[in-house]
């Protein structure tokens, strides 16, 4: 039913596009009262502001070995206790926030949009084209991931950028076959017969037609991959094909520590485990709050 | 409290002997957002024994929401606010989960809108009839038996069959009769139909209309009829009660409520439906102003007062009690007495004159045509699973004339319809010329003249425009692309589009969820005249708005059309409509062209029996039933059509001699300007027609 007299606050005609995509005032206010999606958001600020400005926050220098206190125990000083080599574990966990909240959402924001790309194309089209890159993605996701991930990372060498092309070219054909199957439920909808009797080209049908429609599964497609790629760079990190010691990072932080455990230093391990778990955990609820309220 | 008064004193003593239905004082809240919104407000009214009980509304009146809290069916944040419930002397407000379940088991059945959602499509339809009597106690091979029983009450022909099929392996109809049989299987107190015919087709509903009527007469069930339907409802039940926003407004025998109004808004939606003998260019319809109110909206007053035309300051202070105006007939409206001689909306003297300056449909005939239709097939998909859904039509579409296509669904009509816009391309061999130049058959080797003069108004609004748009942009569109405009000449036109069809410029910055169905529908056909086109196709464009918006959104058309001198290519399934806007009329059936001829005289007949049967399925406003031409079966499979004449498996005037069988009738010119496919020759046909023709 209509609501005549509410007026959304739509950009005028000339930037037409960019309205389409700004989501109604309404759906936002819902969302800001989930508690879900404040705890959510609130640790994933907390992280952000980690990774923007974790070298102003830590206590400590992230490099500095203390070899006299290495091992010590949560503290006063400490704390959360320093590593093998005397590292204050606080300050690398603040400062270890940084690449992998740089790597991730870059990653996953390149297969996003890649994924789209190729969704769209494949929905809108459907047919002979449809069929072809079909297979093309079901011969990607059928390659043993892990294993194609190492053999580039290997071969070109471990680096950021590295890691944001792999991530990002196996979350593509992933993302692509949600956008393709939201821009077939599209497809039957006379708004397109409609643009196509208007003469328009099958690029504007794609794009300005279909996109918006279909940018809330994007959204939400976009944070659950998000919280996959913090774990796949975390797990990369940690098996040595990420982000390289001693630059501070939580997998590679674990990896270093680990063998430790036995020992009793537990706290090195810990934190930053708990720190790759909170951010996941923040970032599903995010999705969560996100996925409900667009879907009510 | 001012309720309708006539129902409280039964109430009291409702046990074994009393009304089935007792409902009084009903207010229903929903809680949306925080916010309690009352969607039905002091609803009385009292279903007896054997009665059967309409109840007649738009959308968002509230009449389901009723049905629903009679069970206490309500969603989570709906609540029964205050008011009673007896069914049967049965409270079922204050019954425990155990009493309520047995309530809905045993007491009321309920039969909603779509039956295709309301089985379950992993089990068979024998097996969940059969389900009914297991929970009553029957053990599974008497249950069974007892449901091939019900199928055989319900009147399906071969009820072992059915029995074995799945729910997608029916039809619509047949879906509904197996709901309608497992509703009535426990042989309850009430039977709660809410729109159990609106998604089936005329000669479908025809039938199962009869088919709940001579049920009611061999059991005891009372009957809560729910539609939106008023010729439905006219023709089915009793009583009537209206509802308008949340408030029962007139209630009474149904003859009276119809034949005798005394609420505004119930005279206002009988004027809005085209009567028999109404053209387009005779008069307009009467359309009630304004747009329904919000559900839970809270009003002072009267609910209707908004859009009434006999509004007085007395009716925006205090809501009207409900005043006796007749026997057992009540009507909340202060100026009751008055309604009877309430003015009509629509001008008397109509200043809209025929878009061709005719004053006679007949002369049609010196019409050149505008788009030519010759051996058109289409066919979709291919080898053994390939079904013909257009076969050999030809079709000729005269200038500025309004070409009325009407057929069962399934019958391609609207596969005709994008086959001439491009959007179907049509089997080689077919062929579409537009002003004599043949049309290329897909949209995308059509040049912009050619895009821009073939243009159409979908069906359903919500469809047809991008919902993540603003009305601005929608309309903006066609005007950029097709009439190639921009800058000043682009807002100019935009603000001449908008003013022609009745919308105004604070609407432009609205999206289409912000719209209310009428007014989607006019930023759609803002949309198709924005190019100027030539032909403009109207594929059901009334079908999914309400009654009241219906003949707003009809009259439009009919004034754009004098103004613009376009013509129309209007489908729709109901007839009246269609004989309201068209000047010829083309009956299909299975892909073919069964009738083709200027609207009165399809109508009056002589007509194909096809036509006869579908004109005859369309119950009648004034409740009297016209001597109907049953169609038996169900229309065949147009992968697999019948041989010879395509309708001859369900021909009520099948000729003996076996040539309907054998030989497909060629569509031949009858009278000047008139088509009819059939063996049968024309004099017969009016002889046998004679009685049945309904009178113009």
């Amino acid at each position: 039913m209509s609501d005549l007299t509410a007026v959304p606050s739509a950009a005028p005609g000339g930037t037409a596009v960019a309205s389409a995509f700004a989501a109604p005032p309404a759906q936002w206010r819902l969302l800001l009262r989930k508690p879900t999606f404040i705890i959510g958001a609130g640790i994933l600020l907390l992280w952000l502001v980690c990774a923007l400005f974790g070298h102003f926050i830590a206590p400590f220098d992230p490099l500095a070995q203390q070899l006299l206190a290495k091992n010590s125990a949560p503290s006063g000083a400490h704390l959360f206790g320093t590593d093998n080599l005397g590292r204050d574990v606080l300050s690398r966990v603040i400062v270890g926030a940084r690449d992998i909240l740089l790597i991730a959402p870059v990653a996953t924001l390149l297969g996003a949009a890649l994924g789209t790309m190729l969704g769209l194309v494949m929905g809108y089209f459907g047919g002979v084209v449809d069929t072809l890159l079909g297979r093309v993605v079901e011969a990607v996701l059928a390659l043993p991931v892990v294993i194609v991930a190492f053999l580039f990372i290997v071969a070109v060498g471990p680096s950021s950028i590295t890691l944001i092309l792999v991530i990002g070219f196996i979350f593509t054909p992933l993302i692509a076959r949600t956008v393709r199957t939201a821009v077939l439920v599209e497809r039957q909808q006379d708004y397109l017969a409609s643009a196509r009797l208007l003469g328009e080209r099958p690029g504007f049908i794609m794009f300005a037609e279909i996109l918006p429609n279909v940018l809330p599964v994007i959204v939400v497609e976009f944070t659950v991959r998000l919280g996959y790629a913090i774990f796949a760079v975390a797990t990369l990190s940690f098996l040595g094909f990420g982000v390289q010691q001693p630059t501070p990072d939580w997998g590679g932080d674990i990896a270093a520590n680990y063998g430790l455990l036995g020992a009793g230093y537990w706290w090195e391990t810990l934190f930053p485990a708990l720190a790759i778990a909170s951010l996941v955990m923040a970032l599903n609820l995010v999705t969560d709050s996100i996925e409900q309220v667009i879907s009510s | 409290m001012t309720g309708l008064q006539s129902s409280s004193d039964l109430g009291k003593e409702a046990g074994p002997e009393g009304p089935t239905l007792v409902v009084e004082h009903l207010d229903v809240t929903y809680r949306v957002r925080g916010q309690d919104r009352p969607v039905v407000r002091d609803v009385s009214f009292t279903v007896g024994r054997r009665e059967s009980y309409g109840l007649v509304g738009e959308s968002g009146s509230g009449k389901s929401t009723v049905a629903l809290a009679l069970t206490r069916y309500l969603a989570r944040n709906g609540r029964i606010s205050g008011g009673s419930i007896g069914i049967s002397g049965l409270n079922p407000l204050a019954m425990s989960k155990e009493d309520l379940r047995q309530l809905r088991a045993r007491t009321v059945s309920m039969v909603y809108q779509e039956p295709g959602l309301a089985l379950n499509p992993s089990i068979k339809a024998g097996r969940q009839i059969a389900e009914v009597f297991e929970i009553a106690g029957l053990d599974r091979k008497s249950s069974l038996d007892r449901a091939e029983d019900m199928l055989r009450r319900v009147q399906i022909a071969d009820p072992g069959r059915v029995m074995d099929r799945y729910p997608h392996e029916l039809s619509g109809g047949m879906a509904q009769r197996v709901i309608i049989a497992m509703a009535l299987a426990t042989e309850p107190a009430l039977l709660i139909l809410d729109e159990p015919t609106t998604a089936l087709d005329a000669t479908v509903e025809a039938e199962i209309l009869d088919l709940v009527a001579g049920l009611r007469e061999q059991m005891s069930t009372s009957v809560l009829f729910i539609s939106h339907n008023l010729a439905v409802v006219a023709k089915m039940c009793d009583r009537v009660g209206v509802l308008y926003a949340g408030e029962l407004i007139e209630e009474g025998p149904a003859s009276e409520v119809f034949a005798a109004s005394r609420h505004p808004y119930t005279v206002g939606l009988l004027r809005c439906i085209p009567r028999r003998g109404q053209r387009k260019d005779s008069g307009r319809l009467d359309a009630i102003p304004g747009f329904l109110p919000q559900p839970g909206q809270v009003m002072t007053g009267c609910v209707f007062a908004e859009r009434c035309s006999m509004v007085v300051d007395e009716c925006r202070q205090l809501p009207p009690p409900g005043f006796e105006v007749g026997p057992a007939h009540t009507a909340r409206c202060y100026r009751h007495a008055d309604v009877p001689e309430m003015p009509g909306t629509a001008p008397e003297e109509d200043q809209r004159s025929s878009p061709l300056g005719l004053p006679e449909v007949a002369d049609t005939a010196d019409l050149d045509p505008i788009v030519t239709i010759r051996s058109l097939d289409k066919t979709f998909g291919g080898g053994e699973t390939a079904v013909k859904a257009l076969h050999n039509v030809n079709i000729e579409v005269l200038r500025g004339e309004t070409l009325g296509l009407v057929g069962e669904s399934g019958s391609g009509k609207t596969t005709l319809a994008r086959t001439l816009l491009g959007l179907t391309e049509p089997d080689p061999g077919s062929v579409i010329a537009f002003d004599t130049v043949p049309l290329a058959p897909g949209l995308a080797r059509r040049p912009l003249d050619q895009l821009k003069s073939l243009q159409i108004v979908f069906q359903n609004p919500d469809s047809a425009l991008n919902r993540r748009r603003t009305v601005r942009w929608l309309i903006s569109q066609p005007l950029r692309r097709l009439a190639g405009l921009s800058g000043d000449q682009l807002a100019e036109r935009l603000t001449d589009l908008i003013r022609s069809v009745r919308m105004e410029k604070r609407h432009l910055s609205l999206r289409p969820g912000q719209l209310s169905g009428g007014l989607k529908q006019r930023v759609a056909i803002a949309r198709a005249f924005g190019g100027g086109p030539r032909l403009v196709v109207c594929d059901e464009p009334t079908s999914a708005l309400d009654v009241s918006v219906q003949a707003a959104i009809l009259n439009l058309l009919a004034d754009l059309q004098a103004k613009e001198q376009v013509t129309y290519l209007f489908i729709s399934h109901d007839l009246g409509v269609v004989r309201y806007l068209s000047d010829r009329i083309a009956v299909l059936y299975l892909g073919r062209v069964l009738e083709l001829g200027p609207a009165e005289t399809v109508f009056a007949g002589p007509h194909h029996p096809y036509t006869e049967a579908l004109l005859s399925a369309v119950p009648s406003l004034d409740g009297q039933r016209t001597e109907r031409i049953k169609l038996t079966g169900e229309i065949p499979s147009a992968a697999n059509p019948p041989s010879g004449c395509v309708f001859h498996t369900r021909c009520p005037r099948r000729l003996p001699t076996g040539v309907c069988e054998t030989t497909e009738p060629p569509l031949a010119e009858v009278e000047p300007g008139h088509q009819i496919s059939c063996h049968i020759p024309i004099d017969q046909l009016r002889v046998l027609q004679g009685n049945a023709a309904p009178k113009g």
